[in-house]
């Protein structure tokens, strides 16, 4: 087959390399899991297995159902955001679905858009695949990786056309505080840049309220916001998220999605209605599970001496290591079978850092550290 | 949260943590966990740590029956004169007054089928307060104290994602 020329430009994933790397091995216990340990909880999968028995098998509206649009609409008020459900949700196979149909109804070919760095791995290619210039921008440890104006204006991003955020961040597990954003919004005002910003974490946030950049002043019409069920309501495989923002983006959106997609899994639709009606609980039952971890792992990195800044939200904190973080990422993994990320995966600002993820049971969790402990000190 | 509280559930979850484990997990330096557990103990909130036990892969005689008890009250007796006497039998694992169609429910606790009745017969069913007694007999546990005894999920994820 003749393959296209921007397949080339997108380079394999690094992670995938390193999941060939964990697969070869048995015993290891990985920390590199991007996704819940918990299933979903049992009233959601409940109301999926009812759907399937009353048979609701077919599509659903582009959109996806109103009922699910709703409550959805209902949810987000926790953060101060408030979108009609007939025109300013739409529902995705994913938020990667919802990211992937941003890029294609927002980016022309030469368009610029700035990925602040260390970042999830499908930002750039989304760009990419859409025809769009991908422009990096480095952000630095000492702001906890959270990206400000001077990172942006560094890497030139004023002529960029959409910012990309995650807050709170994968692989970095930083929050962004209501003012780190609000210097965030000025830029994106002063230089009418759209955002595109990736709030699939919010519900994982350990150390104050999450804030939405959507909420800040005259921000709302300049920004469409990802979210969805895979990592609050441990719902990764049933592949369901949503995008909201001005109904002419939302539109445009839905005009590449009902192309694309038709609708999104309508098994997965009914689950999230019973999620977001009754599964509050489970899910901060599962928050609160994740910050006994959190305060766990980072209390073991400050023993081993690995500097690791106070990670607030997400599954992940991101520790320096000595050296080469892919050369250490492969010793960890040979010599004390403990899987976890390189930091340079995540792109160049992420170098020298690994992502450990601690969506991992508790006793996993301390037999790796004490694993990684040994490593570190065998050096 | 408030700290203790959390030190609390932390407890509840797994009371077999260290106590550095705790304190990691709760960013409380230990002494203020030691601390915090003695207070927690001293004011009663804190009973006592046992394990959950799925009993029917314990290699041991082993047999609990749920038994609903109806009592007659009279000026001289009050609920808890009744229950002060039931507490007393090392055969009654758990005995609460609760709601509805009957006073007290007794969890009892034998070597077999037989010695819990008797139990019941002899020394509950005597009690002059006891108007009936209606037993029934565990045959299979499948959830106990928040831990699932069956179907556990398995984790069947990728060892290494995005």
């Amino acid at each position: 087959m003749n393959i296209a020329d921007r397949i080339g430009q997108v380079p394999p994933s690094g992670i995938r390399r390193f999941f060939e790397l964990a697969e070869e091995m048995d015993d290891v216990i990985s920390l590199g899991v991007g996704e819940p340990d918990f299933s979903a909880p049992w009233a959601a999968r409940q109301a999926a297995i009812d759907s399937l028995e009353r048979g609701r098998t077919s599509y659903t509206a582009n959109r996806g159902t109103l009922e699910l649009r709703e409550a959805i609409a209902d949810h987000v008020r926790t953060y101060d955001l408030s979108y009609g459900p007939d025109e300013e949700i739409l529902v995705t196979a994913g938020a990667s679905e919802a990211v992937d149909v941003a890029m294609r109804a927002f980016v022309d070919p030469g368009d610029v858009v700035a990925v602040p760095e260390p970042a999830y791995i499908s930002y750039v290619p989304g760009v990419t695949f859409a025809g769009g210039e991908p422009l990096t921008v480095p952000t630095r440890e000492e702001n906890d990786f959270v990206v400000t104006p001077e990172d942006l204006r560094r890497a030139g991003a004023e002529a960029a056309d959409l910012l990309v955020l995650c807050y709170p961040n994968n692989p970095t597990g930083a929050t962004a505080s209501e003012e780190e954003l609000a210097a965030i919004a000025a830029f994106t005002r002063e230089h009418d840049v759209d955002v595109l910003s990736d709030e699939i974490y919010a519900a994982l946030t350990y150390e104050g309220d999450h804030t939405s950049i959507a909420s800040l002043p005259e921000m709302s019409d300049r920004t469409v916001v990802v979210n969805g069920f895979s990592k609050a309501y441990a719902m990764t495989g049933l592949r369901l998220g949503y995008a909201m923002g001005p109904s002419d983006a939302i539109a445009a959106m839905n005009r590449v999605h009902q192309y694309a997609m038709l609708s999104a899994p309508t098994t997965a639709q009914y689950a999230a209605v019973e999620a977001l009606q009754t599964c509050d609980d489970a899910v901060e039952e599962m928050r609160r599970e994740y910050d006994r971890r959190r305060r766990f792992v980072l209390s073991r990195f400050e023993e081993m001496g690995m500097p690791c800044f106070r990670a607030r939200g997400a599954f992940y904190v991101f520790p320096e290591c000595p050296g080469d973080d892919e050369e250490f990422a492969e010793g960890l993994l040979h010599e004390e079978r403990v899987a976890a990320v390189p930091g340079s995966v995540f792109g160049e600002s992420g170098a020298g850092h690994l992502r450990i993820s601690y969506a991992t049971g508790m006793t996993d969790l301390k037999e790796a550290l004490n694993r990684i402990e040994r490593f570190v000190e065998s050096r | 949260m408030d700290e203790k509280r959390e030190l609390l559930d932390c407890l509840v979850r797994n009371a077999r943590e260290s106590t550095d484990d705790l304190a990691r997990q709760t960013d409380l330096d230990s002494e203020t966990v030691e601390q915090y557990i003695d207070e927690l103990e001293a004011d009663g909130v804190v009973r006592g740590y046992q394990a959950v036990v799925d009993w029917d892969r314990a290699d041991a005689q082993h047999v609990e029956a749920e038994v609903e008890l109806n009592v007659e009250l009279d000026r001289e007796t009050k609920y808890d004169d009744i229950a002060a006497r039931i507490a007393k039998y090392s055969e009654v694992e758990s005995l609460r007054l609760v709601s509805g169609d009957y006073d007290f429910s007794i969890l009892v606790v034998g070597d077999s089928m037989r010695d819990v009745s008797r139990f019941v017969s002899d020394q509950v069913a005597t009690i002059p307060e006891v108007t009936q007694t209606v037993t029934h007999f565990v045959m299979d546990t499948y959830k106990h104290r928040g831990v699932q005894f069956v179907g556990d999920d398995e984790d069947d994820r990728l060892s290494i994602s995005p």
